[in-house]
């Protein structure tokens, strides 16, 4: 039994690197493109590391005892009236409190370094984007280059990026997971998420929370390109023949779940704050 | 007439059919089975109308044995579903109905499935841990299982009639407001969960004063079995955490009926108190879950490794430590949701605080083995793979406490194996190890060990074969809820190894159905030779027959140490002949069943909108009530000549059954 | 029927007497899961309570004459409750009912006053639809109006009982729990009137 289950811990344990290697850099949370994605993990392998500490030890007790002690064949001597020991419940209640006072320590400083909040510090100037969580879809909103992208998320390299997020729409969730965390979009609630890219490419952008029938498909790319191809991108979409203001907002706020990217010229600049207090505006 | 009630509602897709089609001919099948056997009467005397713990606990068993086949169909279809639907594919399943699937798969297996099995668990075994004949209340006890049973019923009704809730398990607003979720599924979710809730608070209430006043003579209470000690913790959660369930529940039901802004998006409304509110219940739920569970592998490890639970006090302490500290750690169900880092990581703090007692648990059952006599028997054998699975999960529990490292993981696939993990590895190990450890208590029959063994083989691997993957799942950007994603996502791979897991899971499922079955089938095989106590047992259940008097104890048991059975055991002295005295029992009511069943109308007619229907079974419920409560103490009374009789007659079966050991 | 012996009364009288210690014991923990849905409404009350979507505020919805009177009325029904246990204690039935009857009928006040606010306030446009602080104001006080309204059809069944079968061990210990109850509902009132109706208009 214990040779059994010991080879069915050490396949899934196999499955592991085996997994990494396979899917390698389809693997977001480890490899991330992003400063914050970075940090996220690293943090996420130290925590990891810190707690096999305890974890291993148990494991292998419960073999070694089970092995040990079993009424079958037994390699130690019986001793039915220990119930306690002094020195072992300090160790397995000091030990754990070592661990978790230096994981607590870890929390504080990281949670305030990782505050999505935070702005992040660099030499170049930082691009403030807001985004509209739809049913079923994104918008992106770019109040002073005065464009829009709906399910389509371009930036600049090494460029710290202020995403500024609501919704009109149940609550979502706006997950780029190559780049950081995630963090809700939420009707009459305006939170911000920092992110930055150090490397070009395409990330998959996602909702982490249901929001009803189309909520799978809300997904988008962010491409991360050089200051020129940004740019080049900006000046695309200030000619766009579609323009963003109030009544056309309204026609794309309707529930649909086309997956088509369009960009537009933004006519409305305060539209993003309109849209945030729409429910007190009704009163 | 018939509210917002119409056809329409009896449509529904092919799967939801067939599984109606099911229902509705296993039900007939049941009333002609019942009906040819001529077992009516005998149903409602013995069952229906019972206030006997004993059977209340085995009803509650078989209503938690049919909602899990239909948890796990749930679960099936999200896993089958999640395999076909990639990139052109979508799958069989349309998007609003895999919503309702996963949203009834997690409602059904918290609600029905893990808080029957350990109210299940209370019912049949405190009391006679304790010493006592009953539990403190009977009438109260069994309108709790009543209501449970209410509940579970307008759970198969919703699949029946109408579309249940898609808002997941928990129907955060504004999803689950009236602006979003116009429809009847949201308001089937809030009437099963409240009725369920209420059962619950009811049943809490009974098993804490029960434990804290119904002990017998000597049991002071750090000398009670862990398992009780558990139960307590886990009562005390249960009084605290559900009038906030409650209340919620309330508070949602009238921004949906009566147009009210406590969490709708305009009028003032704020969904943010929504979260925070149904997670102050929410986190105590799951140590309610899990304590008594705790407690169930506090009984177990010590029975079969020979040898005393080590560390009493430490393992007491954990768990009171435990339950003060899982009403500060809610937030961490949503550290995405904005809050400073300041609240953010106090809470993740408090978070991780908490895996301290855990982990001393672990050490301390691991160490009760040290030195021990370890039998490797079916109880055992789940408490091992509960080592095996529980353990990671608590591991990655640690990690989702860690804010930044939530932000990458939270609401992913990654979440959903962690807290599996800790339902399945923890809940539900621990009470396929209790129903594998009292089933012969309360039949006298010992369940197939063979089985019993391959369907342990079957969860083990199974659970790591359709879990494991989704931590991978997770980090890939895997987000739970799916009903579709992209091919290019590499995710399809994983997928179906997590599916074929489930397969194994579901063939564990089905050879523990069967072994149920075949050890009734050959009972004479599986006839519990001993004289109710086939483990050695070291706990004052054992010292019964099997299945126990419904008095329970002839005489009320004095105990003077910790696993009074065991002192008994290898006492010095021969014990006295007992002296037989009149034992009062609560008598057979019919009030319970009704006020169930009248719930059960209320909560459709409520769900519907057909008032005059919700009017006229509330006022029934209270004349039931009223009618209840103006009767006098009514017992039945059986003398001491009787109780002679009863414990003669066991005490010659217990020697047959010994004698068919000899032959 | 079963002739009881001195010894059966003995196991009876044990009997009734563990369950009337259990069932007090059970009512007051019946009472701290009330305790916590009105503390969860008072904690939802608090968040809410701004939240007047430009419509009525407290400041000027809330007529506190109307609320000092309720809860005198209120504060009174629980006195005579109390007096009408202590008569009961003594064997004094035509007290007791007088007392028992004076509690219903300010109980009975209290709510019609409760109502009529209620109702004027619907009829002013300040409905409980209307923002989050009316919503959260109507559940709160309404809940505990309601509680209130099961306090007095217990009283009234209890009258009856009290009438038919005199002061038994089972109709007594029903007055014991009502007196909880009713002291626990004067409790909430005391939180209601300074938190929602004394701190709204300030």
């Amino acid at each position: 039994m214990l040779i059994f289950s010991g080879l069915m811990l050490l396949i899934i344990l196999i499955m592991q690197p085996l997994n990494i290697w396979h899917h390698g850099e389809n693997i977001a949370v480890l490899f991330p493109k992003g400063l914050i994605g970075v940090e996220e993990r690293n943090l996420l392998l130290i925590v990891q590391a810190l707690m096999l500490v305890i974890i291993i030890p148990v494991y292998i007790l419960t073999f070694v005892f089970s092995w040990v002690y079993r009424a079958d064949n037994p390699k130690d001597k019986y001793d039915p009236d220990l119930v306690d020991n002094f020195f072992a419940e300090c160790v397995w209640w000091g030990l754990p409190i070592v661990m978790v006072a230096i994981v607590s320590v870890l929390t504080w400083v990281k949670t305030y370094e990782l505050d999505p909040f935070k702005p992040i510090e660099s030499k170049n100037k930082e691009i403030k984007i807001q985004v509209v969580a739809l049913q079923w879809r994104w918008l992106f909103i770019y109040p002073e280059e005065k464009v829009a992208s709906l399910n389509f998320l371009q930036i600049p390299k090494d460029t710290p990026i202020r995403l500024e997020i609501t919704a009109d729409a149940p609550m979502n969730s706006l997950w780029i997971p190559q780049l950081g965390g995630q963090i809700y979009a939420m009707p009459n609630m305006k939170t911000e998420l920092n992110l930055i890219a150090n490397e070009e490419g395409d990330f998959r952008g996602s909702s982490a929370n249901i929001s009803g029938e189309g909520f799978s498909g809300m997904t988008f790319i962010t491409k991360a390109t050089s200051k020129e191809e940004y740019d080049k991108w900006i000046a695309l979409a200030k000619q766009s023949s579609k323009t963003l203001e109030n009544k056309s907002y309204q026609a794309l706020a309707l529930p649909s779940m086309n997956r088509e990217t369009e960009i537009f010229q933004l006519e409305e600049p305060n539209l993003f704050n309109k849209i945030l207090n729409k429910y007190m505006q009704m009163e | 007439m018939f509210g917002r009630l119409t056809t329409d509602a009896f449509k529904h897709e092919a799967s939801q059919n067939a599984a109606v089609f099911g229902m509705i001919v296993t039900g007939i099948a049941l009333i002609f089975l019942i009906t040819y056997f001529k077992r009516w009467k005998w149903l409602y005397h013995e069952w229906l109308t019972t206030v006997d713990p004993k059977r209340i606990g085995i009803m509650y068993i078989v209503v938690v044995l049919v909602m899990f086949l239909k948890g796990f169909a749930d679960a099936m279809m999200i896993r089958l579903q999640q395999v076909l639907s990639v990139g052109d594919s979508q799958g069989f399943l349309s998007a609003g109905h895999f919503q309702e699937v996963f949203s009834a798969h997690g409602t059904t297996m918290i609600f029905f499935v893990a808080m029957g099995a350990i109210f299940g668990l209370m019912n049949l075994i405190i009391p006679l841990q304790i010493g006592a004949r009953d539990v403190a209340f009977p009438f109260v006890n069994a309108l709790g299982f009543w209501l449970f049973a209410a509940a579970a019923a307008l759970n198969l009704v919703s699949l029946a009639i109408g579309s249940f809730a898609r808002a997941g398990w928990l129907a955060y607003p504004p999803l689950s407001s009236l602006q979003y979720s116009p429809n009847e599924g949201v308001d089937y979710w809030i009437w099963i969960v409240q009725i369920a809730g209420i059962g619950s608070t009811l049943s809490g209430i009974n098993f804490l004063v029960t434990i804290l006043k119904m002990r017998c003579p000597g049991m002071t209470l750090m000398k009670m079995p862990i398992f009780v000690w558990s139960c307590l913790c886990s009562t005390v959660l249960i009084i605290l955490a559900f009038p906030i369930l409650t209340a919620t529940l309330f508070m949602l039901a009238f921004d949906r009926s009566l147009s009210m802004h406590f969490f709708t998006t305009d009028g003032g409304g704020n969904y943010m108190m929504y979260v925070n509110l149904i997670w102050a219940w929410g986190h105590p739920e799951v140590y309610i879950l899990i304590l008594p569970m705790f407690g169930v592998f506090s009984e177990i490890v010590p029975t079969f490794s020979e040898k005393r639970l080590f560390g009493y006090a430490s393992m007491v302490f954990a768990l009171i430590f435990i339950t003060f500290i899982s009403f500060i750690v809610w937030l961490h169900h949503f550290f995405t949701m904005g809050a400073s880092p300041f609240v953010n990581a106090f809470f993740g703090i408090m978070t991780i605080i908490i895996a301290i007692p855990t982990g001393v648990k672990i050490f301390n059952w691991l160490f009760t083995k040290f030195r021990g006599r370890v039998h490797f028997t079916s109880p055992m054998l789940w408490f091992f793979a509960f080592l095996l699975n529980f353990t990671v999960a608590g591991m990655t529990g640690i990690l989702l406490s860690v804010p930044p490292i939530d932000f990458q993981v939270h609401n992913s696939l990654f979440l959903i194996a962690h807290f599996h993990g800790m339902v399945i590895g923890g809940v539900l190990f621990g009470f396929f190890a209790a129903f594998t450890y009292w089933f012969p208590k309360f039949t006298g029959y010992v369940l197939n060990e063979k089985l019993n063994t391959a369907a342990f083989w079957c969860w083990l691997g199974g659970f790591l074969l359709a879990f494991m993957p989704l931590y991978m799942l997770g980090f890939m950007g895997a987000t739970r809820r799916l009903d579709h994603y992209e091919a290019d996502t590499g995710w399809h791979s994983l997928f179906i190894i997590v599916a074929i897991g489930a397969v194994i899971l579901f063939c564990g499922a089905l050879i523990q159905f069967f072994g149920l079955f075949w050890t009734i089938f050959d009972r004479k095989a599986h006839l519990d030779q001993t004289s109710g106590d086939p483990w050695n047992g070291r706990t004052l259940e054992w010292s019964t027959a099997s299945p126990p008097p419904v008095y329970n104890f002839a005489t009320i048991p004095v105990v003077a140490t910790r696993d009074p059975l065991w002192t008994l055991k290898h006492a010095e002295e021969d014990p006295q002949e007992p002296e037989y005295e009149d034992i009062y029992l609560p008598k057979n009511t019919a009030v319970p069943i009704c006020m169930g069943f009248l719930s059960l109308i209320f909560g459709f007619a409520t769900v519907w909108h057909i008032w005059w229907l919700g009017a006229l079974s509330f006022i029934a419920i209270l004349l039931c009530l009223i009618i209840r409560l103006s009767g006098k103490d009514e017992h039945i009374l059986i003398t001491a000549k009787e109780v002679e009789k009863i414990e003669t007659s066991l005490k010659n079966k217990r020697a047959l059954n010994a004698s068919y050991h000899l032959t | 029927m079963h002739h009881t012996t001195s010894h059966e009364n003995h196991a009876l009288h044990d009997f009734r007497e563990e369950s009337f210690s259990n069932t007090i014991f059970g009512f007051w923990l019946y009472l701290m899961t009330d305790c916590l849905l009105f503390a969860t409404l008072f904690c939802t009350f608090a968040v809410l309570h701004s939240q007047t979507a430009n419509g009525p505020t407290s400041v000027q919805i809330f007529d506190l004459k109307l609320v000092f009177t309720e809860t005198l009325i209120l504060l009174l029904s629980s006195f005579t409750s109390g007096l009408a246990l202590l008569a009961s204690l003594k064997n004094k039935k035509s007290q007791m009912f007088l007392w028992l009857g004076l509690s219903f009928i300010l109980g009975a006040m209290f709510v019609s006053i409760e109502l009529f606010e209620f109702n004027s306030l619907i009829f002013e446009g300040a409905s409980f639809q209307r923002s989050a602080f009316l919503s959260s104001y109507f559940t709160l006080v309404g809940t505990h109006g309601l509680h209130v309204s099961f306090g007095l059809l217990f009283l009234a069944v209890l009258i009856v009982q009290l009438i038919v079968c005199g002061i038994t061990v089972e109709t007594f210990r029903r007055l014991v729990l009502f007196n909880m109850f009713w002291h626990f509902l004067d409790l909430v009132w005391i939180f209601i009137f300074t938190f929602v109706y004394l701190m709204g208009v300030v």
